[in-house]
Order: C-alpha cells, then structure tokens, then sequence
C-alpha cells in the first residue's frame, strides 16, 4: 500500500459518493466485510434490512419516490439470490436501482465454492445490464457505467458482482467524468415528421383517448400530459403504473383502463378512434382479448423503448423517444380541437357507470378505507402489496400527483409493499408513506417491522384483513365454483401484537365506525403502525374483466353469486 | 422466411451468453449462429440466422439492439449479400465407391481431407442451395458424422455493416 492507492471497497465508497448516493439498503456477509469494513465511517446511511429481498424492494420505493437511483447491497451466494425477486420486480416496472453483490474471491469462481452463485448469469434476463468485475482497475468505469444505464433510456436494475480479491486489492483510484458505450446511445432525435404526422391525425380523430403508462411519471411528464390533454380535449386514461401521471379530479381523467379498470375508460377505448399511448406497453392485464382491443382506433404510440413498437399490438405511428420531449415537441404543433359530442358521451358513461360498492354500517369495506385513508391525507405516497388490496387502493384514492402511487405491475410481487414503503419513506422523510396492504402480502415480508422500528422508519401499514388470499379467493369464486382450494389465512397471527412485540404499534378497527378514529391515531404516532382493518372477507374487487375477454366485457357484483 | 442478420457486439465475455439467452426466452427460433472476430479485433461479429416474419424480425432486431453490449444490428437481404457455410462430411467409402465419391465432391468443387480405410472427410463450402445437394448426393453411400459452421455473409459491393442501425 502506498500513499496514493486505496482498496476497491474504498474505492466503490468514492464511486457512490461521486455519483451522490446517500442512502444504501443491505446486509452484511462474509465476502462483504472489507466493503463493510468501509462503510462503518462511510458518509452513507446504511439501512440493514432483515432480508435481502426487502433490500432490492427498499431501494425501488426509494427510486420511484423520489427519481434518483436506489441503491442496494448484499452478500455472495443466497445473499445474492435473495435479490433477485426484487431485481425482477425493478426490470418488469423499469425501476432503475444498482445492486452490488459480493463474490467469492475471483480464484475460486467457477468451482462451487462456500456461498458462491453465479448472480450475472441468474440476472441476465432480469436487469438491462450487469457487471462481473474481474480487475479492480475497472471498477470506476462500471460503477459509473453502471449509473449511466441505470438511469438513462428506459430506466432498469444494473448488477454489480464484487469479488471479495477485487475489494481488498490496492490501486490507483480515479472515477472518469464520461464513459463511451459503444452499444448504447439513450439519447434519441425526435423524429420531427413524425411528431407533425401525430399533430395531424389528433386533428382528424373525432373520438381520441390518451392512454398514458409508466413512462410518463419516469420522464416527469406529467404538466406536458396535462397541457396535451387539454389542448386536443382528449380524456385520458391511466394503466397501474401511470396512476399520479394526470389528476384523477380532472374532468378528463378516465381513472385506470383493464382488467380493472373503470368502465367508463374501457368504454371509451372500445369506441375510440384514436389511441394515443405514452409510455406504456399494451400489456395483457391493460388489453385484455388483444384482437378486440380498441377496435376501430389507429394507434400512436410514444415510447422510448423501440422494442416495445408493434410488440403487442399494430401501431400505426411510433415515435420513439423521451415522452416529455415528444409531448413538448408535439404541443407546438397542435391544433385547438373541440369534440364536444366525444367528451358528452364521455361524461355521460362517467354518471352511468362509476366506480361503486356497496356501504355497509356493520362491517368495514375495504373502499371505504381507502376513502377515509384519502380524506385523512390526501398528500400521502400511497404503496401497495399486490392483489385486491393493490386495486381497491389504485381505484378509490383519487390520485393527483405523480410518485404518490407506488405499486409492483409488471411482476405483481406480494411482499413489494412493505419494504418499498420503506425505501419511500427514506426518501421522502417528509411526506406521510401509506402501505395499503394485505394479510397475505403482509407476512411475506413482515420481518421488515424490526427495520423500521430500529431506524425510525415511519411508515403506516394499513392491512385490509380479509383473512385470505383475496384476489385468488375471488378467482376462484367466480371461475371455480366455490372451491377455496388453500386460500384460508384464518387465525395466521395477531398483527397488533406482532406490531407490538416489534416495538411498533398496533392499532385493530373492526367495525366502520371506527375506521376514521384508527386513521387519525395512526397518523398522530410518530412511530411505524400497523392498523388491522378486518373488513369483509367476501368482499370482491370490480369492475372485473375476466382473462382473456375483450375489456367491455365486464362482471360486475352478484356476477359470482348466480 | 429466412433473415441472416449480421450483429456486431463487444469482445466481452459473456456475450455470446447475454444473445443466445435473449433468443431463448423470448421463443425466437436460432438456425445458426456463427461467431468470430470482425476486422477490428475489440469486435466480434455474430452472424444469426433466424426464421420468422417481418414482425418477428423486428422485435428480434430492436431486443438485440438494446443490449448494452450489441454495437449493430443488421439485416442482410439475400438480393444484396453473399452468405457461406462451411461443412465437414465423414462419409462411407470403400475400395468399390471411393472414386465415385470423389467425382462428387469434384463436381462440387469440394475437397477430400482426410481419406481412411472405409471413410472419407469431405470439406464442403457454399450456400444452403449446394451443401443440401452434395448432402442428398452422398446419403446413399451413408453419412457417419457431419459438422457445420453455420452460415456467414457479407453484404455485396460497398455497403458495409459498420456501427449503427441499417
């Protein structure tokens, strides 16, 4: 060692400093001790979660809150594979976190050594791009690589794999100002002719609906989408992931389009004669029977992902490219448009067919919740498990802003919740972060309580306990003649004094008048709660398209019980 | 119908894994996949043939071209490209045939490599058109082992598969 060399630990400590990395979720393991070693007085807050999932999950509620890279960290072999799920999660919603692995040292790779997995192989389809750093001389140029991918195009997870010989070894340390990717240019003109040809088509539809994705919240493109909107007088639909992209108070707004989606939004789908997609990818849970979606529309479709062009479905013009700047380059060519017979057809499904459930004063409904949740703190980042909790919470909120809606889409991964409330949380110390949750999503990560509690994560969980796997229980419902098979969570655990034996509190509501009152208390702790809302274990979730139909095909209550 | 695309990718290792692995789990059919370095020795250049229809081809292209690795993806159009195969034929030969396998294998310019008691190694090239008909010539006389390159190609005259998409 001399003066001027420093250790690749060091030194990957100095690559996240330099790429403003404050916050990093993880946990420790053998192959990772020089890198711990280093963070010990390192100026980053780490968070030790409890399991490593919890630590990719984290570091995605942290990106999606708040924009910038999350950052995770865990150990060789099942450390490594304990990620994964959460790396997958990340790349299906293109999320874009880091996560660091250590590896064995680079001698013994390759002949099952203790804790070794090939992480860059079992990661390969599930990040945009990973890294096995052989020479620790390379580690500045893939950190910075690693960063530049990560956030830049259509975002996604970017694994680094860290031999333990790589973090020990000495060596000059100098982080580069640019990196050249040959195969890699995020960076894409705006095809100017096709922006003027979508100008023209908008002023020739007569029944135009925008479908906006993900990708508008991503590129922060939610004034322009408003603009747009409401310089051609389309009303606008959202998929999950583009919920916040356009205040749902708005009177063009549709509310969420699919499988569960409004009527009204279906509708208007069915009977457009214009799609304008932003940022989205016709997935099947938005699509439904693909040849009998939005029939008789010709289709736009903005993305900035090429692969993405005629994935799914025909698209009569693409534009390929950052959403924000089409849609900036596209408002300068608009005409006004006025439609008023569309938009009366509109608002009159809007009054016929509007989201609704049936109010009960003996037993909670889980809407209800939702509605109250809403009332009490309409400013919240509402998180989600994956399942009936996920899409009562993603119809009954009435989102405004976008990064206020944070859910698992693509992957549907229960146990996402929790931990990336977590990760919002820290990212947003400021802002009260809600998981809507449920029972069984809940217990999938539920050790996280003891994460929380001990860093002074104040997040509330709000469990809407129906005692079962409700999405599948009603599946099974309605397709499978009754026969629960296995989705009975009766009497798993007390949650208020799971809460409590955490150190956290547990608040239980088992009747709708006390709803509102376990709401308030919960928002007056300064500390993680868990609120156990028993609500009515039949409750279903609709409107519902059932899979595989065409999405004005639509079950609504009583559909199961004929 | 039939593409042979030409991908230029980064000399790294691992990339072979990251293009094959694409091909896999998106259900997109290989025919062949032949690689090597390309003129600037920090390249390599794939050569994949693929079947499927004009959509197929272009999510095949736009999913290869968002590895990071991949530099270029280029689709060789048969009017306008050269393409090769390189095969090694072990066929049954005895005293009472070998002079008529040999006349084959002149008539299809091809070379007798290695001559044993009761075989013959045949080092066959050209397109699909000629390595089919030399194979069904000399079935008769029983194939023991054969070995193929896969295809590569070139585009004619000065077009060139350089960096970039074309």
């Amino acid at each position: 060692m001399t003066d001027t060399t420093i250790s690749g630990a060091k030194a990957l400590i100095e690559c996240l400093y330099a790429e403003g990395v404050d916050t990093i979720f993880g946990y420790p393991g053998g192959v990772l001790l020089p890198l711990y070693d280093e963070l010990y007085d390192a100026d980053i807050r780490h968070i030790l979660v409890r399991h490593e999932q919890c630590a990719a999950h984290a570091a995605d509620g942290y990106a999606r809150a708040t924009g910038k890279v999350g950052v995770c960290l865990a150990t060789s072999g099942p450390g490594a594979t304990n990620l994964v799920t959460g790396i997958a999660n990340a790349y299906m919603d293109s999320v874009p976190i880091i996560g660091i692995t250590g590896q064995v040292p680079t001698s013994m790779i390759g002949n099952d050594a203790f804790q070794e997995a090939d992480i860059t192989g079992i990661t390969l389809p599930i990040t945009k791009h990973n890294y096995l750093v052989r020479d620790v001389e390379d580690l500045p140029r893939i950190v910075k690589e690693a960063f530049l991918i990560a956030s830049t195009g259509r975002p996604g997870p970017v694994l680094i794999d860290l031999p333990k010989d790589v973090s020990t070894a000495e060596f000059e340390f100098e982080y580069p100002k640019k990196v050249h990717l040959r195969g890699y240019h995020p960076d894409i003109d705006i095809d100017v002719n096709a922006v003027k040809r979508a100008a023209s088509m908008i002023a020739e539809a007569s029944r135009p609906v925008i479908y906006a994705g993900g990708g508008v919240i991503i590129s922060n493109a939610s004034p322009e989408l408003l603009k747009f909107a409401e310089a051609i007088m389309a009303p606008v639909t959202t998929t999950l992931l583009g919920i916040g992209a356009f205040p749902e108070s708005h009177p063009l707004s549709l509310g969420m389009l699919g499988m569960h989606g409004t009527r009204y939004a279906n509708y208007a789908i069915q009977e457009s004669d214009l799609l304008i997609a932003i940022g989205a990818r016709f997935d099947d849970r938005v699509t439904g029977k693909i040849e009998a979606f939005a029939p008789h529309a010709k289709v736009i479709h903005i993305d900035i992902d090429p692969a993405e062009i005629g994935k799914n479905v025909r698209v009569d013009l693409p534009i390929i490219g950052n959403a924000k700047a089409i849609l900036q380059s596209l408002l300068s060519y608009l005409q006004k448009s006025r439609r008023e017979a569309w938009l009366e057809k509109v608002k009159r499904w809007k009054k016929e067919y509007p989201l609704q459930y049936q109010q009960s004063d003996t037993v909670i409904k889980p809407q209800y919740v939702v509605q109250e949740i809403r009332k009490a703190c309409p400013d919240a980042i509402i998180v989600t498990e994956v399942g009936q909790n996920q899409m009562w919470a993603a119809q009954y909120f009435q989102y405004e802003n976008p990064r206020t809606f944070i859910t698992s889409g693509g992957l549907g991964t229960m146990g996402y919740g929790f931990p990336a409330a977590m990760g919002a949380k820290v990212g947003c110390p400021d802002k009260t972060v809600i998981d809507i949750a449920g029972d069984g999503s809940f217990q999938m990560t539920s050790q996280e309580l003891a994460t929380v509690v001990t860093n002074d994560i104040g997040v509330i969980v709000a469990i809407l306990d129906n005692s079962r796997l409700g999405m599948v229980r009603q599946w099974q419902e309605l397709f499978f003649e009754r026969r629960y098979s296995h989705t009975d969570l009766t009497h798993s655990v007390d949650f208020v004094k799971l809460a409590e034996a955490y150190g956290a509190i547990g608040i239980r509501a088992e009747r709708p008048s006390e709803v509102p009152s376990a709401i308030s208390e919960a928002l007056a702790a300064d500390k993680p709660v868990i609120i156990d809302f028993m609500i009515d274990p039949m409750e279903n979730v609709f409107p519902m398209v059932p899979a595989g139909a065409a999405i004005n095909e639509i079950l609504e209550p009583g559909a199961g019980a004929a | 119908m039939r593409h042979i695309l030409a991908v230029l990718v980064d000399n790294k290792p691992g990339v072979l894994a990251r293009v094959s692995g694409l091909f896999s789990r998106r259900g997109f059919n290989i025919e062949s996949l032949a690689v090597g370095t390309a003129e600037n020795p920090e390249i390599s250049r794939m050569t994949i043939v693929v079947r499927g229809d004009d959509r197929v081809l272009a999510q095949v292209m736009s999913q290869l071209g968002k590895l990071i690795d991949v530099i270029s993806v280029s689709d060789l159009p048969s009017s306008e490209s050269v393409d090769r195969e390189l095969v090694l034929i072990k066929v049954a030969a005895d005293a009472g045939t070998r002079s008529e396998i040999m006349q084959i294998a002149n008539i299809f310019r091809a070379k007798i490599i290695d001559v044993g008691a009761e075989t013959l190694i045949i080092e066959v090239t050209g397109d699909e058109g000629k390595v089919k008909a030399i194979e069904d010539m000399l079935a008769r006389f029983g194939i023991k082992e054969l070995v193929r390159t896969g295809i590569i190609a070139m585009n004619r005259g000065t077009k060139m598969v350089k960096g970039g998409y074309t």
